[in-house]
């Protein structure tokens, strides 16, 4: 079996992934994958999905010859993929879109969801707004003090916010609760997983509707390029803007990086460096790399981006590092704070501290590379968000200085 | 035939239902673990379930959760649960089932901890987030160490999956009461005889009902429908209300006996309406 065709039967993707839940989710597990199989082969559903991503979202987005940041880096040439363009402002919204249709095959009036940056948690109160569905999310009480903004967007568009004070009041204790709510209320609750984690089939499915991203970038490059790209570049927190990019790609034989974020340094013990420094393990309903302890306990991850702070990862990009299609690396929120400077200053365009994350490695990598060489970079979202916390620290460092 | 399936055996034969505390190993630590399991032993249990302690317990509700931290806050390990159990054995033969989530089963190694749980005098697990179809490794390893392994069953299973389920586990079948996460509730679930119903119907395994179950009153009902009646919040929030007292061991003892007459009090079945 190659890596384009999985996962198998049961949701693997070698040993990683599968259905690690309780008992009472496995029905809707079913249920879920059934109507999506059937969904994916409808071309009603293909056309309604279509349809949004094109006239709602915004798609296809552009990719970006980004010609300042190539001058000055000096190097391979750099396109952007423009996610942050969508509406809502990141890609999370591909996601969004394809299981509110889900949900509303499947009947059921309400959905809930997890949210780390807010973005997700956007994407999700959109989607439940524009089809009249109820929508509470969780987040935990660190990112919503850190993501303010986002939240008032999400409870203007009629969502509630629901705090989670849990472990450590980030995107982990917001999916354990999350998961718990779907426990209680599975029989008219669609829980719309942010990211290709959780159990099969949503490593599967969240991917497929990200893959858009990958399916247009490898148009507009061989259009632009009239080649593929030798570098793709995305960030990965549960990985599934990385993903979205990489898959349509599998096949071919471009480098894939995938970008964690080391939060204030790989030796510290404050990263989120999963894959980098993990263990395989369960968390949320799948087997896959783990930020955990030697009893197995997770451990708090550590970054700079709401969206990168979390101590798990995608099943399928486990299968991807363990057999060597992708590669990981990491930088840090120092890196990414100059890469958000950097791109804000050369190019005009603010990007999400998430997506930072690529742009550092971009800034490590593009000048070591040919300048016939191609680079495309998953911009996966916009910076407004997080202005105002970047502010915030630039004028700590000042201070700092002073 | 292990302790467990001799337990619900002559249980059966005398007419009588399990009792099945939980408590969670380390709340507030291992040396009142130990004491707890033995008061619990003397006040009518017929098994006892020990938490485990896991820093993102998804299937717990807000009691556990807590338990669970604390528990973590004073370094409770699998590790020492299993020679915790060990040292109960010097005093107890009640059987002892650990509750725990698959990730600190996997850190510890799924083989190495059935071989060190089985030697400790561990009679079997439960893990509420391994499903059969994922539960392969830990069957073997059990059935290799003759532990039980209990699978659970829950009011969204359909007939197909308490069959996968029953075929499964061993033991007993753990029936989850109710759509949702554990934690003391007000009354039984709707529906739930129903529910106990159809799993009677498809399996002659034994039968444990737990999730929710917080009263003597309740665990009479539930002892009507099934052949075990599994108790953990309501028993934390007991432990709670007492903690740091001197005789909060006693006191937990006293609402385990409380919920012991309940089940055995011979009441008649009321009419259904």
């Amino acid at each position: 079996m190659t890596a384009i065709t999985l996962p198998d039967q049961r949701g693997h993707f070698g040993i990683f992934g599968g259905r690690y839940v309780p008992e009472t989710l496995m029905t809707a597990l079913d249920e879920l994958l059934e109507v999506y199989e059937t969904a994916k082969g409808d071309p009603e559903f293909e056309e309604e999905f279509r349809y949004y991503l094109r006239d709602y979202v915004g798609r296809p987005s552009p990719l970006y010859y980004a010609e300042r940041l190539t001058q000055t880096l000096g190097g391979a040439r750099i396109y952007l993929k423009r996610e942050d363009l969508n509406h809502t402002g990141a890609h999370k919204i591909n996601n969004t879109i394809g299981q509110i249709l889900l949900t509303r095959r499947m009947k059921k009036p309400r959905v809930i969801a997890e949210t780390g940056a807010g973005q997700h948690g956007v994407a999700t109160a959109t989607v439940a707004a524009r089809f009249g569905l109820e929508c509470d999310v969780y987040m935990g009480s660190e990112d919503m003090a850190r993501q303010a903004l986002n939240v008032f967007r999400m409870r203007l568009m009629g969502s509630r916010v629901i705090t989670v004070d849990a472990g450590s009041r980030t995107l982990k204790d917001a999916l354990n609760e999350a998961l718990r709510d779907w426990a209680t209320n599975v029989r008219h609750t669609h829980y719309i997983i942010g990211s290709v984690a959780g159990p099969h089939p949503f490593p599967m499915m969240v991917r497929d509707f990200q893959s858009v991203i990958g399916r247009e970038a490898r148009e507009q490059v061989l259009e632009k390029e009239g080649r593929l790209p030798d570098v793709l570049v995305a960030c990965v927190g549960g990985g599934s803007n990385a993903i979205g990019l990489f898959h349509p790609f599998l096949g071919d034989g471009v480098r894939l990086v995938g970008v964690e974020g080391a939060g204030h340094g790989l030796d510290t013990g404050m990263h989120a460096a999963t894959l980098g420094l993990g263990t395989p393990g369960v968390l949320h309903g799948a087997m896959s790399y783990t930020g955990q302890d030697a009893n197995g306990q997770i451990q708090v991850a550590h970054s700079i981006s709401a969206g990168l702070d979390y101590p798990g990862v995608g099943p399928e990009h486990s299968y991807l590092k363990d057999s060597g299609r992708a590669e990981y690396v990491s930088v840090t929120d120092d890196e990414a704070l100059e890469a958000f400077e950097l791109l804000s200053r050369v190019e005009g365009i603010i990007p999400a501290l998430e997506s930072a994350h690529a742009i550092a490695h971009i800034a490590r990598i593009a000048p070591e590379m040919d300048r016939e060489e191609v680079i495309v970079a998953g911009l996966s979202g916009r910076g407004d968000k997080d202005v105002e916390q970047v502010d915030g620290l630039l004028a700590g460092s000042e201070e700092d200085a002073e | 035939m292990n302790r467990i399936e001799e337990t619900f055996a002559s249980l059966k034969t005398a007419d009588r239902k399990a009792l099945i505390p939980y408590i969670m190993a380390g709340d507030p630590d291992l040396d009142t673990t130990a004491a707890l399991v033995v008061e619990l032993d003397r006040r009518g249990a017929d098994l006892v379930e020990l938490g485990v302690p896991f820093s993102d317990p998804i299937a717990d509700g807000p009691t556990i959760q807590r338990a669970a931290l604390r528990a973590l806050d004073r370094g409770t390990t699998l590790r020492a649960i299993v020679d915790t159990v060990a040292s109960i054995r010097k005093q107890s033969t009640i059987p002892i089932v650990l509750m725990t989530y698959y990730n600190p089963v996997l850190a510890y190694g799924t083989g190495d901890l059935c071989r060190d749980a089985a030697r400790a005098g561990v009679d079997g697990l439960i893990v509420p987030d391994l499903p059969p179809e994922e539960g392969t490794e830990l069957s073997d390893a059990c059935r290799r160490y003759g532990l039980t392994v209990v699978f659970l069953v829950a009011p969204t299973s359909t007939a197909a999956r308490i069959e996968l389920v029953s075929r499964h586990t061993t033991g007993f079948v753990y029936c989850v009461s109710l759509t949702g996460v554990t934690g003391a509730r007000g009354k039984l679930a709707d529906g739930v005889d129903a529910f106990m119903a159809q799993v009677r119907s498809r399996t002659d395994r034994p039968l444990g009902l737990g999730f929710g179950i917080s009263s003597p009153e309740q665990a009479r009902e539930a002892a009507r429908m099934a052949d075990g009646v599994i108790v953990g919040s309501a028993i934390i929030n007991e432990m709670e209300a007492h903690a740091g007292e001197p005789d909060m061991v006693r006191s937990v003892g006293e609402y385990v006996a409380s919920l012991r007459t309940g089940i055995d009090r011979e009441t008649p079945v009321p009419a259904q309406g």
